[in-house]
């Protein structure tokens, strides 16, 4: 009968391919982690698969999903390299050592930096790091220092020498890499620095954390989603918008926004490489020791990343908007990642 | 025969004006109502309409390519390392230097450092392969000089299709003498331009004369200086024209000095356009010239291939036992339920039940189209089984009771009339629901085939993406050129659909039976 025959043939290959999936040793490199060093390390997985080793496979997951992944274990079932737009905290390292994943390589490969901006139609944004907390914190410090729910509506209720325009912010949603940064960067130091907080800090760190980590939710702020493109879309059409994200996003759409000086440095590659921009962070790939020798070309993967043509000055990650380190310290990462230093747990 | 009485009283009043006036009402009421429907279905058109506009126009940089024909003088000391001509030796060779030093001789004036490598950036990373290609093929080539065909990079090639900067072109009145042919020179005799000042604020401003051309950098006294861009031919007075770069050269990714060297290729006759036919014979690269959907494309079949294998035979058996042989009782309505509810569910639950099942606990391989396609057929069995029940519920009982009636068991019944009488219906809801499969992501990013996958997948245990996922992965790039690729893959997408949707129309046309 025909239909049984398709039946029991589908069942017999169903069950031939489960039996030859589970334990199979990997010739292809894993990598997983955040969708911010994602473009970076594909440019470089796409190098490394011209010399003969196939291509990565690259996996945008997240910092925090990639660290989850990265620290599950030894083996090839594991990936062998984790991206992450922040360093890896103290309790995934834990929670790596635990799972026995206990010599990992750190490669700091660049900055990048979190850009504010706007359409080029429309008004220039000089800001600083108190009046973005101003206007994007749920509660600011009233006439009297107290906590008073946000009342500024316009850019100018914050600061007289700003445009008069409705405060509209697309950024980053709480999940995002991005939006941790842009709230370590620029609302902690922005409050620190507005009377009584400093008080509040030393006397309550945790009520401190809360005020700065709380962005308003009363349509001022908007998440805009991960997608980067989207949000300079939106700002093309609406003007009186501002939004927050990577640098390199900036660096492609010139013709179509421009990114506002915060605390006087302006978002461009210089300033990012030499510090005078504020709002730069840096950017990790962790790599398994363990996996070296084990999946073929982990060690040649490390090779291309720290070498010169990749982040140096005039590297092809230069061109994608990846802002390299100064020239001592990448000389110290490839050192490093020559000869494959593992973490210690007294890094943290 | 009895005599039909008529009982009623009241007569139908159809001639009064009341009448009239009730029947009039009747009638605008019905016009009214076709007028809101074709209202509705104009509005839906133009939505459609604007879609498919929007994305099409968006789509066409990307159904072209540019190249420019270079001669290449293939130095053996650079191809052929080895001096063999053995393909060992060719493959290693650097091709990237013979392609520069061509475009050097056509361009001169790239003489330091910085404009020898936005020289080499006009043309793509990659752009050598076809080249070494072609010497692979026929390694006699090699000490010869060689027509190629070099790809542009991503930004030179859409200024070559007009989405970097308008450029306007005029003649100017009377000649102007320029001072030198190369370095700054100041060019006396032309009528004033206006002093404006010439920053990178500002539209780039040329003059182009004898052969070469020079970037104005400043006007004064009827004077105007400027930079060489490239050479002049000569010092004599000439007549010249002004060209006008309208974008600022800070607000574009292509710099005056390579919007230079690309129009001259132009006017030289080098580049040439071309159907972009490796965008569908490539699989992904991070560069936005060279990314191609077909590791994608395999994906997604690789995928719809394991949902339909799963799911056809498993769906079509549960339908038959449910409709024709299951008792009706408790049992049996508890599962119909859950199969109603089950096609219900978002898609995202079917991505974690995925995760958890088959990655985690039976340990299958991330990313690849088998798992994917394990988790699709969850998502679609209940579509395919409740599809399939309608259409063997929609075959009348005479066929059945005709195929008891002459001695056939029960399953012959069922197997001999009635499945073939009710398959296109199946293969219509299968298909539909494959068609769902085939537009899903949400699972698919849980189970890790949101990846950068360059290598075109050959079977369904390599990690692949679908196509969905690509054109997520794509939308989020940062090059202006990926933008184009999105929409292309958005249109590719399409395509799969409509030939799915076609073969659903043509299934239960070539087998429907009317009764």
């Amino acid at each position: 009968m025909k239909f049984a025959t398709l039946a029991s043939a589908s069942a017999l290959v169903l069950s031939t391919v489960l039996a030859v999936s589970g334990a199979e040793a990997r010739d292809q490199i894993r990598i997983v982690g955040s969708s911010t060093v994602y473009p970076f390390t594909t440019a470089v997985a796409e190098q490394l698969g011209k010399t003969g080793i196939k291509t990565p496979v690259v996996e945008s997951t997240g910092t925090g999903g990639g660290m989850k992944l990265f620290c599950a274990g030894v083996g090839v079932d594991h990936p062998d390299a984790s991206n992450a737009s922040r360093r890896i905290k103290k309790g995934e390292f834990e929670d790596c050592q635990k799972n026995g994943v206990t010599d990992i390589v750190e490669l700091k490969i660049g900055f990048d930096g979190i850009v504010i901006a706007n359409a080029k139609s429309g008004p220039a944004f000089k800001v600083t790091k108190e009046q973005l907390f101003k206007a994007l914190a749920r509660e600011v410090p009233g006439a009297d220092g107290k906590l008073v729910a946000n009342p500024n509506k316009s850019w100018k209720d914050v600061d007289a020498s700003l445009p008069a325009e409705k405060i509209e912010v697309l950024g980053p949603p709480p999940t995002s890499g991005t939006r941790d940064a842009f709230l370590e960067l620029v609302m902690e130091s922005g409050a620190e620095k507005l009377p009584g907080m400093a008080d509040l800090k030393k006397a309550d760190a945790k009520a401190f954390e809360k005020v700065w980590k709380s962005i308003r939710e009363d349509g001022a702020y908007i998440d805009a989603g991960e997608n980067d493109n989207l949000i300079v879309q939106k700002l093309e059409a609406n003007p009186a918008a501002v939004g927050i994200f990577g640098y390199s996003f900036l660096e492609e759409n010139t013709s179509k926004i421009k990114g506002a000086s915060v605390n006087g440095g302006e978002p461009t590659y210089e300033n990012i490489a030499t510090g005078k921009y504020a709002v730069s962070r840096p950017l990790f790939v962790y790599v398994k020791k363990q996996h070296v020798g084990v999946v073929p070309g982990v060690d040649k993967f490390v090779e291309e990343y720290v070498s010169d043509k990749a982040i140096g000055e005039d590297g092809y990650l230069s061109a994608k908007g990846l802002v390299p380190l100064p020239a001592e310290e990448r000389a110290k990462v490839a050192e490093a990642a020559k000869s494959l230093k593992t973490l210690g747990a007294e890094a943290f | 025969m009895t005599d039909i009485v008529s009982t009623g009283t009241r007569p139908h009043d159809v001639t009064s004006p009341e009448a009239r006036a009730r029947v009039r009402k009747r009638y605008r009421a019905e016009a009214r109502f076709r007028f809101y429907g074709i209202a509705a279905i104009g509005f839906a058109a133009i939505f459609l309409v604007c879609l498919i506009g929007d994305v099409v126009t968006r789509a066409i940089p990307a159904f072209t390519t540019s190249y420019v024909s270079l001669e290449v003088q293939v130095d053996p000391a650079q191809v052929d390392p080895k001096g063999d001509k053995s393909p060992a030796s060719l493959i290693s060779g650097n091709y990237d230097a013979p392609v520069r030093n061509a475009l050097a001789t056509l361009l001169p004036g790239a003489n330091d450092r910085v404009s020898r490598r936005q020289l080499a950036n006009l043309v793509s990373s990659n752009g050598t392969i076809d080249f070494r290609d072609q010497i692979l093929r026929d390694p006699d080539l090699v000490g010869k000089t060689v027509r190629t065909d070099v790809l542009l990079g991503d930004d030179a090639d859409l200024f070559i299709k007009g989405h970097m900067t308008d450029v306007t072109e005029t003649s100017g009145q009377g000649q102007i003498t320029p001072s030198g042919t190369e370095g700054t020179i100041t060019l006396t005799g032309a009528p004033a331009l206006s002093a404006a000042a010439f920053t990178s604020a500002d539209p780039s401003t040329f003059i182009r004369i004898n052969g070469g051309w020079v970037k104005i950098i400043g006007a004064a006294n009827g004077q105007l200086t400027g930079d060489v861009f490239m050479p002049l031919a000569n010092t004599n007075a000439g007549d010249w024209k002004l060209v006008t770069l309208e974008t600022p050269e800070g607000s574009r990714r292509v710099t005056d000095r390579e919007i230079v060297w690309l129009q001259s290729l132009k006017e030289q006759g080098l580049i040439e356009r071309s159907f972009n036919w490796h965008f569908f014979t490539s699989g992904d690269s991070r560069e936005a010239e060279l990314a191609g959907i077909l590791g994608a494309l395999t994906g997604s079949l690789f995928t719809m291939l394991i949902t339909l294998v799963i799911c056809l035979p498993a769906g079509v058996a549960a339908a038959i036992y449910l409709e024709e042989f299951a008792p009706k009782n408790k049992w049996t309505d508890l599962i119909e339920v859950n199969i109603n509810n089950l096609a219900a569910v978002p898609s995202i639950i079917f991505g974690l039940l995925g995760l958890a099942v088959f990655l985690n606990f039976f340990g299958l391989p991330r990313s690849t189209p088998l798992v994917g396609g394990l988790v699709l057929a969850l998502l679609v069995l209940p579509t395919i089984i409740i599809a399939s029940r309608a259409a063997l519920g929609a075959v009348p009982p005479s066929i059945r009771e005709g195929a008891l009636g002459v001695g056939a068991s029960h399953q012959q019944a069922i197997f001999h009339h009635v499945l073939p009488l009710a398959m296109p219906g199946i293969l219509t809801g299968t298909i539909i629901g494959m068609a769902h499969a085939l537009g899903e992501t949400a699972p698919l990013l849980l189970i890790g085939m949101v990846a950068f996958i360059v290598d075109v997948p050959t079977s369904p245990m390599d990690a692949a993406t679908a196509l969905p996922v690509q054109i997520f992965l794509w939308s989020d790039l940062p090059e202006a050129a990926f933008k184009a690729k999105t929409a292309a893959a958005i249109i590719v997408l399409l395509m799969f659909l409509f030939v799915m949707n076609g073969l659903a129309i043509f299934l239960r046309r070539r087998f429907e039976r009317r009764w």
